[in-house]
């Protein structure tokens, strides 16, 4: 019986083996699949899954067909390490998350531990969206990646546009209180008063995250202060009722956001952001003429939500790239592969900056528009979500720009 | 002095929208005994009906049929579920609550997505009001305060002027009294419960647009709405009032002053702040500013 059961054993491996499928190679999605933050996650999930697509479709990654497994961590620290351990014993070996740095925190720790215990079982994080600036500073991992520009990067190229422009006089800060929010909040300052002396911070607020319904009393304040410019990480809620207050109130501030774009906030601000809402993004839809406009006109159509990521097409590709030169999928020749690699995006290069793995990139400063057919400017061609409204292109800063010195004393394995 | 009294109408706009969604809890609970944790996802549905009915035929016809609507669900819900629960004790009571949240927060996940919908002002009520030292005070919230103040004073009207009002109170005293003078205390029942939740629709449809019509409305607003009906008074309407405007002006006060409080800018708290009355209040006066009952 039991020599029957190898048989059959070894026979399905020989089968297996012959059809030419090798073991696929698996990348963990670990982010909220469930819950109140579950279209943003579902949302980055299609993302890699239509570049796994298209990885596959060049025929893989050293010959191994590339899947994405998603695993559902409801943006909690604890759900999250508890689904790596599943990732663990599922034996997948690469992992990605980019919702929330509190996350993104507790990941880099548990994968640091993991792979001092267990050499040889390494795993490999890729960061794509979580920019608390620690990451890539004085917490830097070898096994972490971050492809999203960091709040200080994004910060840097904010107020470098700023001090251009002399129209700004009284900037108001409002943030939510909590790692995140606070960086912002902390960079704005330091980097105001060294390029731009002369302008006033005539507001500085933090409130609880999630937690404020009427934002009506904050824009009396902004109001009262005379702020010509608000400066704000808000993101989800806290920033469509923010800018729906501003709107009622009359507040004709110019509002530099770094979330204007994400995935349900104009949806739910409509009209209320036209022409005075900003974000800073390394990529928009408008972002044009674009050698993948084509591409990700087909990605909306087939995956029936906005191509928002261009960092998870780089990140994907870039992984493949490395692996193809280790000539390896394994976490640790991929990971010293990605060191300093330089690759070329629909944007410019980019680089994976080897001292601290931050993606160096170049960022676009946007503002809400109507959409071209609907009236608005040309530029502004195709819309977001299918509001009507899209992101016409300020400026681009290139990767020089924002790049930041960093504290990283990276140990290498 | 221009920014006090912006603050001001602040705060008794958002104390007033507080209120609406308050006083269906307060009147079910005084009326029932049923602590009905699901009324802030009838506050949610009450902005979806309106969104949907709002793309099908206007914002004036949403209203009224939102509201009606959710007030039909809620009797539904009474009448083939809740009532079953009843015979049980308030514990089975709550825990059906609870779980009827979860149900409607995921039923509206399926039917509108996970995303926030484009409900919008309508364009006779956008636009400001009136306008303090450059500051422009919203139509909409006007409209809020109207509305409000007119469901106060016509449940006020209801429970004590009318026949069906006094039906009513009497049934919550002495239902067995009312049922041999020939009233169907039940039927009482099921209408006081789709009132409540009618009123929580309502505040829906007005709060929805005012703010942001997505699933995580409900877990937003649903804490305040136990914190105004505790330190009110559980069961008094009149102490709901006061609590809502209450706590409308001190969480809109603590954002505008700057004061400092060993190292933190009271600001930073003021949206906790509400919570941390309603533990004092239970300190001190657990029945709360105006209720009759203990607890």
């Amino acid at each position: 019986m039991e020599i029957r059961i190898k048989h059959a054993a070894l026979a399905a491996a020989l089968l297996f083996g012959a059809s030419g499928a090798q073991a696929q190679l698996k990348i963990a999605y670990i982010d909220p699949l469930s819950g109140a933050f579950a279209n943003v996650g579902e949302a980055g999930l299609k993302h890699f899954q239509a570049m796994a697509e298209e990885i596959n479709a060049a025929g893989g990654v050293n010959g191994q067909k590339l899947e994405i497994v998603g695993y559902d961590n409801k943006v909690s620290p604890q759900e999250a390490l508890n689904q790596l351990k599943r990732v663990i014993d599922d034996g997948i070996r690469f992992i990605t998350q980019g919702n929330s740095s509190a996350v993104a925190g507790a990941l880099i720790e548990a994968v640091n531990r993991h792979n001092e215990r267990n050499p040889g079982k390494e795993v490999l994080y890729l960061n794509y969206a979580a920019v608390d600036p620690a990451f890539t500073n004085d917490k830097c991992s070898f096994w972490h990646f971050r492809f999203d520009a960091n709040s200080d990067m994004k910060m840097e190229a904010l107020t470098t546009w700023m001090a251009g422009n002399q129209k700004i006089k009284k900037v108001y800060l409002i943030n939510q209180d909590y790692s995140f929010g606070q960086a912002v909040r902390k960079a704005a300052r330091e980097m105001l008063s060294k390029k731009r002396p002369d302008i006033q911070i005539v507001g500085d607020d933090l409130h609880p995250l999630g937690k404020v319904s009427d934002f009506s009393p904050y824009v009396a304040k902004m109001k009262q202060a005379g702020a010509d410019t608000v400066i704000t990480g808000n993101w989800g809620q806290d920033m469509s009722l923010l800018i729906k207050a501003a709107k009622d109130a009359g507040l004709t501030a110019d509002f530099y956001t770094y979330y204007a774009g994400g995935l349900g906030a104009l949806p739910a601000m409509g009209e209320s952001a036209l022409g005075h809402v900003k974000q800073i993004t390394e990529w928009h839809e408008n972002v044009l003429p674009s050698s993948i406009e084509k591409w990700s006109q087909d990605f909306e159509k087939k995956y029936k939500t906005d191509f928002y990521y261009l960092r998870i097409r780089t990140a994907v590709q870039m992984f493949a790239e490395a692996a193809k030169r280790a000539k390896s999928n394994d976490p640790k020749a991929v990971g010293y592969a990605l060191e300093g690699l330089r690759f070329e995006t629909p944007t410019g290069e980019v680089e994976m900056r080897k001292q601290d793995h931050q993606l160096i990139q170049p960022l676009y400063l946007s503002t809400v528009q109507r959409m071209a057919a609907k009236g608005g400017p040309k530029e502004v061609k195709y819309d977001v979500e299918d509001t009507g409204f899209g992101f016409k292109t300020d400026a681009k800063l290139e990767a020089s720009t924002s790049a930041q010195p960093t504290s990283c004393k990276m140990t290498r394995p | 002095m221009d920014f006090l009294l912006v603050q001001v109408l602040n705060s008794i706009s958002y104390g007033l929208l507080l209120f609406m969604l308050a006083s269906g809890l307060t009147i079910v609970f005084s009326l029932m005994g049923v602590l009905n944790f699901a009324h802030a996802s009838f506050y949610m549905l009450g902005a979806y009906f309106a969104y949907q009915i709002s793309r099908w035929i206007g914002f004036w016809p949403a209203l009224v049929l939102a509201p009606l609507a959710v007030g039909a669900l809620g009797m539904a819900v009474e009448r083939f579920a809740l009532r079953r629960a009843h015979k049980y004790g308030h514990v089975a009571e709550l825990l059906f609550t609870f779980g009827l949240a979860y149900l409607i927060e995921e039923a509206t996940h399926l039917v509108w997505g996970r995303s926030a919908v484009p409900y919008r002002v309508p364009p006779d009520l956008d636009g400001p009001l009136f306008s303090i030292m450059g500051t422009q005070y919203p139509m909409y919230r006007g409209f809020m305060m109207l509305i409000a103040v007119a469901m106060l004073v016509s449940i006020g009207l209801v429970l004590k002027k009318t026949r069906i009002g006094l039906v009513i109170q009497a049934a919550l005293t002495h239902p067995e009294t009312v049922e041999a003078l020939g009233h169907d205390v039940p039927r009482v029942f099921m209408l006081v419960f789709g009132g409540g939740v009618a009123l929580a629709g309502l505040a829906g449809v007005i709060g929805g647009n005012a703010f942001v019509t997505d699933p995580g409305m409900a877990a937003a607003l649903g804490p305040i709405v136990f914190v105004i009906v505790v330190v009110g008074g559980m069961g008094s309407l009149g102490g709901a009032f006061i609590a809502s405007l209450m706590i409308g002006f001190i969480q809109t006060f603590a954002v505008s002053l700057d004061w400092g409080l060993f190292g933190y800018n009271i600001s930073q708290v003021a949206p906790v702040l509400p919570y941390l009355v309603m533990v004092l209040m239970l300190i001190v006066r657990p029945k709360g500013l105006m209720g009759t009952r203990e607890g």
